[in-house]
């Protein structure tokens, strides 16, 4: 538990063991610790590339692949590939995130309706999603459509199975309180289940990114006339290795991104909580 | 102080099917509480008393007899029953001033002013921002206190609130309790197993028996406000609560 405060103006910097000792190192220093590991392995490639030790063709070097990125960006054709995989993989995920938080609650909060869907849709998430996607591509064609549905359906899961986690995991007490306080449905649901699953959503919402992440690319690879994953293929059908790392370094450069987008949207939202912060 | 009950108690029964067969948790019990009354319910552990408050308090609606709040049957539970738990029961997620609002806005003029009167009154001002995890148990009781009065409840119902809290810290949430029931005047119904805390509160004491749970005596309490705890007629009357709850252990050790 943590001490009360006695003053008035410290209450949000009640100084904590663990985060005095990160503040000596401050923010660049867990950047420079993060980095370090990275740093090492692109320098020993470009050295091993520079000096013949791998093949430049097959195994590419930092240094050209840097130039790819300038040349490809200054063609326009990087920019334009990329706005298309963001807009499919934000598409889906928005689409298939809503169902799964909408669902997960529903299912957490009323039993009847666990034990009618819950059991369907725990059936559904073991298929693998590779194998629906020919049935996909027959339905809706290989236009956008079956490409953000399979993404939708990839970052469903994640979401409804950690939102229907977190409001099974609300403390049955302040139920009770809620009921006191005569909180109508529609409140109970947005001021105390929500805010109350609100770690697992959370959580629920990293996994669904980046596994629409991944589905964005399933999709684009099977068949595609535009996208990041159109142009790792098509690289790859003429052995432009620097242009297939383009590719891979943006897509874990955009998922890295999102990652952190939900974590500074987590450090602000959970705020309240008072768990071990290593 | 106005007279006329603001809660009245009517052949309240209650019976709790276990394992090993019924149990009478509460016996045809009656009991009227007038307005502005500061009631105490006092027995040993398994009498029944927070059941009762539950009842009261619309949470328990398995029971026969009728509970009428200002005349009106209690069927669910409501704003003008405030009901303070055991543990504080604050939602972590939301600081001082957003617990005592809970689904009412603060940005309501009419809200605001009366969340800042309260934090006044239960005296936590400075940690209007601070969420619960940074304050002490004494401290959150009292928001719980404030959160259940911004709904101007007829009367508060109070189970065991500062049972969890250490000798020191009680006391002082017992002097700020008599302190918003004589600023507010709310009706108290308070639950507890201390009887110090129950003659240094109430108006009147009632004593529960345990199984099954009915009303054995009840004591008046008229000392004047503040009481001193070293007093004289504080000590008889303490002496007093005692004997009464004790007279049923006599009783038990003969039937047995």
């Amino acid at each position: 538990m943590a001490a009360p405060i006695t003053a008035k103006g410290n209450l949000a910097a009640v100084p904590r063991p663990a985060a005095a000792r990160r503040k000596a190192g401050g923010k660049w220093g867990i950047f420079i610790r993060g980095a370090i590991l990275p740093a090492l392995i692109l320098a020993l490639w470009q050295l091993f590339s520079a000096t013949g030790f791998i093949s430049k063709q097959l195994f590419s070097s930092p240094l050209l692949i840097l130039n790819q990125y300038v040349e490809l960006t200054r063609s326009g054709e990087l920019p334009h590939h990329l706005r298309v995989s963001i807009v499919r993989a934000g598409l889906g995920f928005v689409l298939g995130a809503s169902c799964g938080l909408i669902l997960g609650m529903l299912v957490g909060m009323y039993r009847r309706f666990e034990e009618t869907v819950n059991p369907t849709v725990q059936m559904l998430r073991t298929v693998p999603l590779l194998a629906i996607t020919p049935l996909f591509i027959m339905w809706f064609g290989f236009g956008e459509l079956s490409k953000v549905l399979l993404i939708a359906l990839g970052a469903f899961f994640p979401l409804y199975v950690n939102t229907f986690l977190g409001v099974r995991t609300v403390d049955a007490k302040l139920f009770d309180v809620a009921r006191a306080l005569e909180f109508t449905r529609l409140r109970q649901m947005v001021r105390l289940v929500l805010p109350a699953a609100l770690p697992n959503i959370l959580l629920g919402i990293r996994l669904s990114l980046s596994l629409a992440w991944m589905c964005l690319v399933v999709a684009e690879l099977l068949g595609a006339d535009t996208g990041i994953g159109y142009m790792i293929n098509d690289a790859r059908s003429f052995m432009q290795t620097d242009i297939v790392f383009v590719g891979i370094t943006i897509f874990a450069l955009v998922g890295k991104l999102s990652d952190s987008i939900v974590k500074v949207l987590e450090a602000r939202l959970l705020r309240w909580q008072d768990s071990y912060k290593g | 102080m106005t007279a006329g009950p603001v809660l009245a108690i009517n052949c309240v029964s209650k019976t709790f099917h276990g394992e090993q067969g019924a149990t009478h948790v509460l016996d045809t019990l009656d009991l009227t509480v007038h307005d502005g009354d500061f009631t105490t319910i006092i027995g040993p552990s398994g009498c029944g008393k927070s059941t009762l408050l539950k009842i009261i308090a619309g949470l328990d609606q398995d029971f026969q007899g009728e509970v009428l709040l200002k005349g009106k049957a209690v069927t669910k539970p409501s704003q003008e029953k405030g009901f303070i738990f055991q543990e504080h029961r604050l939602f972590p997620w939301l600081n001082v001033e957003n617990n005592i609002a809970a689904d009412l806005s603060l940005r309501d003029p009419d809200v605001r002013r009366r969340v800042d009167d309260l934090i006044r009154l239960v005296k936590l001002g400075g940690f209007e921002k601070a969420y619960p995890r940074q304050l002490s148990g004494g401290m959150s009781q009292r928001v719980a206190i404030a959160r259940a009065l911004l709904r101007k409840p007829e009367v508060l119902l109070l189970d065991e609130p500062f049972g969890a809290l250490d000798a020191f810290t009680r006391g002082h949430m017992q002097e700020a309790l008599l302190d918003i029931w004589q600023t507010n005047r709310t009706s108290m119904v308070l639950v507890t197993h201390d009887i110090d805390e129950a003659v240094f509160l109430s108006t009147r004491v009632v004593v529960m028996d345990a199984r099954p749970g009915r009303i054995k005596a009840i004591v008046p309490i008229d000392l004047p406000y503040p009481r001193k705890r070293t007093g004289r007629s504080f000590t008889e009357l303490r002496t007093l609560v005692l004997e009464k709850l004790e007279h049923h252990d006599e009783q038990e050790a003969y039937s047995i």
